[in-house]
């Protein structure tokens, strides 16, 4: 129980730690820290628009946070959800755009981005799997490729003079939250919440209560016992890089399908990097990471609130600052739970 | 009348004699478990200091303790009188200490030369390393001391016994005059064995102090001008080599005189349940660890395969588990061919497997007992049919099992890593023989595993035994194998050299087939 | 024939920060640390550069604060996965993210522009060494940068390969346990290792604002990671790296001379990292790392 205290912990502390970092750099521009977070919290958490705000930041984290979630406790390291991201973004669209009957329209351009964001994950869950070639740098390494293979394909798809593709025919939209909730109103939150919510109580049910995710479980944990245990490891491992993928494709809809209703070249803004600080605080468990979620989609829409007195490009930093601090408390409250057994 | 036997050369005037240790009431903790408890031992210059004791008896830390890797809770140490302290085991090093590890700390992509003289190189002004002068001086220090080495290979490519060659004219090199030989027979050949004797003989002629960490009595026997005995910890015994014998040894590691197991059912064994056919296997390099192994195992009795480590053994019982796939052969479990294809065919073909190492394969540290009861049984009807399995199953599966073979504590929500080497073991005991499997692998099954532990276990077996399965026991503990088995094979470089029963046989002669030197074997 | 050495001299200067970041990479990854941050830790030096040259007017401050950059930043890195044995990977992950917010909340506060910096000078050239009679190469050799990049690939080749610091070095990415128990710190020289890292890849930062006079944001643009793929293509030796790097940057020299041409440079802009792939996957010859990397030593774990 102490054990579970401590690292459990350790998120909370690392966050606290951050922040504070921020109010060193807010206090050396001569800004109030106190005053500034206070006036993030106010409308992130306490304004309908704002909450919409944060809602709408924080989905496409809940499900890049999941990807690597995932990804981690079948031991493999996902770096390639933002390329799984804009691949399954793009997908959306091109599907989006397809001549289908009105209700389909919506239906293929999720199963798009899933299926595509599911393969870019495969291939180097495949590679592992056949070859015994590292996770880490194929899924780093096809971000990039698959940057340039939009962009390629871009020159026939996108509008003329722009980098974005034209708009979804609004069969394809998914409705704004304010619709139902009116006082989300204005905001872009959207249906997406939704499926992202489902999605981590979906892969919560896979991973705890399925024999699958025992077995992805198990070999995130000991990959030779889980030979022994008749699962084979790196089979587990390309299926968990794939669903992987699939979540991360899927995190391009709330602003493809829900928001601007098109795709366009650096929608993703790095929602996908940021999957692994959601997932790193959320420890790596789905509730964990919608939580998670939420506070790094308030810090970001935060930023944007006070960007007139401090750059919203510490909130950037602080991201990468967290990061950071949770990986260095888990070490320690790790190290002291050992001691203390 | 035979000759006398040559007086011990003296050794030469300008090795600086080697240095009196005293260990003086040592304790060392690790969390709760205390391996080292006010512990004291003296070691006179230019002995040979025998070191026994069970596996987890504390004999490895109290050495780690000396050649300052790891510092003491509470005790002195002292170097010729003078107290001494280590920080690390350069420190140790400097005051002549010196230690072989059992599993070899060399680089393997560097050369022999490298290995020996790193930390201490040749070197010219600005820091460039001067690889022919290592190569000379490492080749002129192996002829002093009669350790033949490659000094330009890279260590991959050199076989068991060289290697270890190489630790010990590592621990030279870096001005050892106390050399700690940490199970140093452990992984040789008996040839290598009888080599390694001459070379540690070599070095106590030369002056050089060694303590000699084991838990083979005959050999201790053979070399040691002193012995102390340890147990859970504890020094509880020794004296000058000549005045122990090797009974009175094993009643000391031991704590007691070894009972001998309860009268076995003496029953005709059944039809064959395992059938090794023609068996090939190839290890980790490409090369063939098994080599055309022809042996049955029936209903109703225990086979028991002895050999020294790194005969082939490993890969057989991991082939016959489905977990390595074999080159050629057959393998049958009662009537039908096993595919080797993958671990879980063979399970459910019938097959238990209570595998060798059991933190790398046994279970998973990290989750808990329920989690690790249902380890190659997550695909049985008894946890639930459909895609679902949660907790309450888990623990409705585990809890019956950890009472009934006696683990400590039987609460299925604790992790794994916070059992006791032995009742890990009983828990992987418990999952494999409740399946009621015909045919039973039972690798090492007593392996670090506390005594208590160790009469259940056996218990166990011989209870599977009796109920009429099949059970293949791979043992490096000659004891154990002369008093389970019903038959027992001899494996060596791959092949059975030997079959025989523990009534028509003994130690002695089992060893001499380990060594490949049975009849028509070797000179 | 003057194309081709136009050609060379393109590909050359393209390739700089990538040879002196990769060389880099290649000491951290020997002792052991995986070095995911060098992308940070060069666009930090580029930050320095241009603030050192701005505020001093000299351009060899700048590529003194760049250098400095680079030092500590991966200082950062050492502290995180060294003293506190964290995560490798995430550690660098969490560096680019730092660095990408840190400079461009400087880049604001200090010039008031978000994305870029006034002109600065750049590093001057040397007609000596130019021989400025070579055709298309001479501008090229008489950049001072060019030819440290040269001496530190050979100074890193040496290091590497026959100093025994380098068999030091070898030794604890490889086998760390052996090293310590002769007394070597693990600790020590895995630092030393990532500190040379981040001062290499501080330099290619400051190389990059050189050239560009300036500083804007997200200039490396993945150079980072580029080095990091040649590193590996080269199989963690100076050399090899240097090798890979003017391979990616004929390559890119090659893009940047099509372009306009209507053939898709996007193409040629996934060769590093499709060449990189084929290398893991053994295509191009097996690349196996230092046996330990990415694992942090815990000195406990023997004891």
């Amino acid at each position: 129980m102490k054990r579970r205290l401590l690292l459990g912990s350790a998120p909370f502390i690392a966050v606290a730690l951050a922040l504070g970092a921020g109010a060193v750099f807010i206090l050396a521009i001569g800004e109030s820290p106190l005053e500034l977070y206070g006036i993030m919290a106010r409308e992130c958490f306490g304004r309908g628009y704002g909450i919409g705000q944060t809602l709408f930041k924080a989905t496409p984290l809940i499900l890049t946070g999941l990807a690597v979630a995932i990804g981690f406790r079948t031991g493999v390291f996902n770096i390639g959800a933002e390329g799984q991201m804009v691949l399954g973004g793009f997908a959306a669209a091109m599907a989006g755009l397809l001549p289908l009957p009105g209700p389909l329209r919506l239906a293929a351009a999720l199963l798009a981005a899933a299926l595509a964001g599911g393969a870019w994950g495969a291939l180097p869950g495949l590679l592992k799997a056949r070859f015994g070639a590292h996770e880490v740098i194929n899924t780093m390494m096809l971000n990039f490729v698959a940057y340039a293979l939009v962009a390629w394909m871009g020159h026939s798809v996108f509008e003329h003079a722009t980098v974005r593709t034209a708009t979804l025919p609004e069969s394809a939209w998914l409705p704004r939250l304010g619709a139902f909730f009116p006082a989300l109103h204005g905001s872009p939150a959207n249906l997406s919440l939704l499926l992202a919510l489902l999605a981590a109580l979906g892969l919560h049910l896979l991973l705890f209560r399925t024999r699958l995710g025992y077995e992805l479980r198990v070999v995130g944990s000991n990959p030779a016992a889980g030979e022994y245990g008749g699962i084979a490891p790196g089979r587990a491992q390309a299926l968990a890089l794939a669903i992987s993928g699939a979540a991360a494709g899927l995190a391009g809809i709330a602003f493809v399908l829900g928001y601007k209703h098109y795709f366009e070249l650096g929608f993703s803004a790095g929602a996908g990097f940021l999957g692994i600080a959601v997932a790193l605080v959320g420890r790596n468990h789905p509730f964990g990471v919608v939580v998670a979620a939420l506070f790094f989609g308030a810090l970001s829409y935060g930023g944007l609130v006070v960007n007139q007195r401090v750059p919203k490009e510490l909130v950037d930093a602080l991201q990468g600052l967290v990061i950071l601090f949770a990986i260095a408390t888990q070490q320690v409250m790790e190290r002291l739970a050992r001691r203390l057994a | 009348m035979s000759a006398p036997p040559p007086p011990r050369p003296q050794p030469s005037p300008a090795a600086s004699p080697a240095p009196a240790i005293a260990l003086e009431g040592i304790t060392r903790r690790f969390g709760p478990l205390i391996a080292n408890q006010d512990v004291s031992l003296n070691l006179a210059p230019g002995e040979v200091h025998g070191l026994v004791g069970e596996n987890g008896a504390g004999k490895t830390t109290l050495m780690r303790v000396l050649c300052g890797l790891l510092p003491p809770d509470s005790g002195t140490i002292r170097i010729d009188g003078r107290p001494a302290r280590f920080r690390n085991p350069a420190e140790a090093m400097r005051a002549g200490l010196g230690m072989v590890h059992q599993h070899f700390l060399l680089v393997d992509r560097m050369t022999v030369a490298e290995n020996v003289v790193l930390g201490r190189e040749p070197h010219a002004a600005l820091g460039g390393f001067r690889r022919a002068d290592a190569e000379r001086d490492v080749a002129a220090l192996a002829e002093r001391v009669r350790l033949p080495v490659r000094v330009s290979a890279p260590v991959a490519a050199l076989s068991v016994g060289e290697q270890q060659r190489v630790e010990i004219l590592k621990a030279l090199y870096h001005g050892a005059r106390v050399l700690v030989l940490d199970e140093p027979t452990a992984v040789l050949t008996p040839q290598e064995v009888d080599e390694l004797f001459a070379v540690l003989r070599e070095l106590r002629d030369r002056g050089t102090s060694l303590v000699l960490i084991t838990h083979k009595l005959a050999e201790v026997k053979a070399l040691a001008d002193r012995i102390t005995v340890m147990r859970a910890g504890r020094h509880v015994g020794g004296g000058p080599a000549a005045e122990l014998s090797t009974e009175r040894l094993a009643e000391l590691m031991v704590g007691r005189s070894v009972p001998p197991l309860g009268a076995r059912a003496d029953r005709a064994p059944g039809p064959p349940l395992l059938e090794v056919a023609d068996l090939s296997v190839r290890d980790a390099r490409g090369l063939e660890a098994v080599r055309g192994i022809h042996f049955d195992v029936r209903a109703g009795e225990i086979v028991g395969i002895a050999g020294v480590e790194g005969n082939g053994q490993q890969e057989l019982i991991e082939a016959i588990a489905g977990l390595t796939p074999t080159a050629r052969g057959r393998l049958t479990l009662a009537g039908r061919p096993l595919s080797g294809r993958s671990a879980r065919e063979h399970t459910r073909a019938g097959l238990a497997h209570i595998p060798g190492d059991r933190l790398r394969r046994g279970m998973v540290a990290d989750m808990t007992l329920a989690e690790n009861m249902a380890l190659g049984r997550q695909r049985e009807p008894a946890l639930g049919r459909g895609p679902f399995l949660g907790p309450g199953t888990l623990t409705a599966f585990a809890r019956p099992l950890l009472e009934r073979f006696d683990v400590r504590p039987p609460e299925p929500g604790r992790l794994g890593r916070q059992l006791s080497g032995g009742n890990q073991q009983k828990l992987v005991v418990a999952r494999e023989l409740s399946r009621g499997a015909p045919v039973v692998l039972a690798a090492h099954p007593t392996r670090g595993v506390d005594l208590g532990a160790v009469a259940a276990i056996h218990a166990r077996l011989l209870a599977e035994r009796d109920a009429g399965r099949a059970v293949l026991l791979l043992s490096s503990e000659l004891s154990e194998i002369l008093a389970l088995s019903d038959r027992i094979l001899v494996m060596y470089e791959g092949r059975i050299v030997h079959e025989t029963t523990p009534a028509a046989t003994d130690e002695r002669t089992l060893g001499l087939f380990m060594a490949g030197r049975g009849n028509g074997g070797g000179s | 024939m003057m194309e081709l050495l136009l050609f060379v001299a393109a590909a050359l200067r393209i390739s700089v920060p990538y040879t002196l970041a990769a060389v880099g990479a290649s000491f951290s990854e020997r002792s052991g640390v995986i070095n995911i941050g060098l992308e940070g830790t060069m666009l930090n030096g580029a930050l320095a550069y241009t603030l050192g040259a701005w505020f001093t007017g000299d351009p060899w401050m700048g590529v003194a604060s760049a250098v400095a950059a680079g030092l500590a930043t991966a200082a950062l890195h050492a502290l995180v996965t060294i003293g506190f044995r964290a995560d490798q990977i995430t550690a660098g992950l969490g560096i680019n993210l730092l660095s990408a917010g840190l400079t461009k909340f400087v880049l604001t506060e200090v010039f008031h522009s978000s994305s870029n910096s006034p002109r600065v000078e750049g590093l001057p050239e040397w007609p000596a060494f130019g021989a400025a009679g070579i055709p298309a190469l001479g501008p090229v050799l008489g950049t001072p940068l060019v030819l440290m990049t040269a001496g530190v690939v050979v100074a890193g080749g040496w290091l590497a390969f026959r100093s025994t610091f380098g068999l030091r070095l070898t030794a604890i990415g490889e086998r760390p346990e052996a090293a310590a128990a002769l007394g070597l710190s693990v600790a020590r020289h895995r630092t030393l290792g990532v500190l040379i890292s981040g001062a290499l890849a501080g330099l290619a930062g400051a190389w990059l604002a050189s050239e560009q006079h300036s500083f804007t944001d997200s200039m490396t643009g993945g150079r980072g990671y580029i080095a990091l793929a040649a590193m590996i293509v080269g199989r963690w030796s100076p050399a090899g790296a240097a090798a890979a790097c003017l391979l990616f940057g004929a390559a890119e020299a090659l893009q940047i001379s099509l372009q306009g041409s209507g053939f898709p440079g996007e193409l040629l802009q996934m060769l590093p990292y499709l060449v990189t792939m084929l290398a893991l996957v053994g295509l191009i010859g097996r690349a196996t790392p230092p046996r330990a990397v990415g694992v942090p030593y815990d000195p406990e774990r023997l004891g």
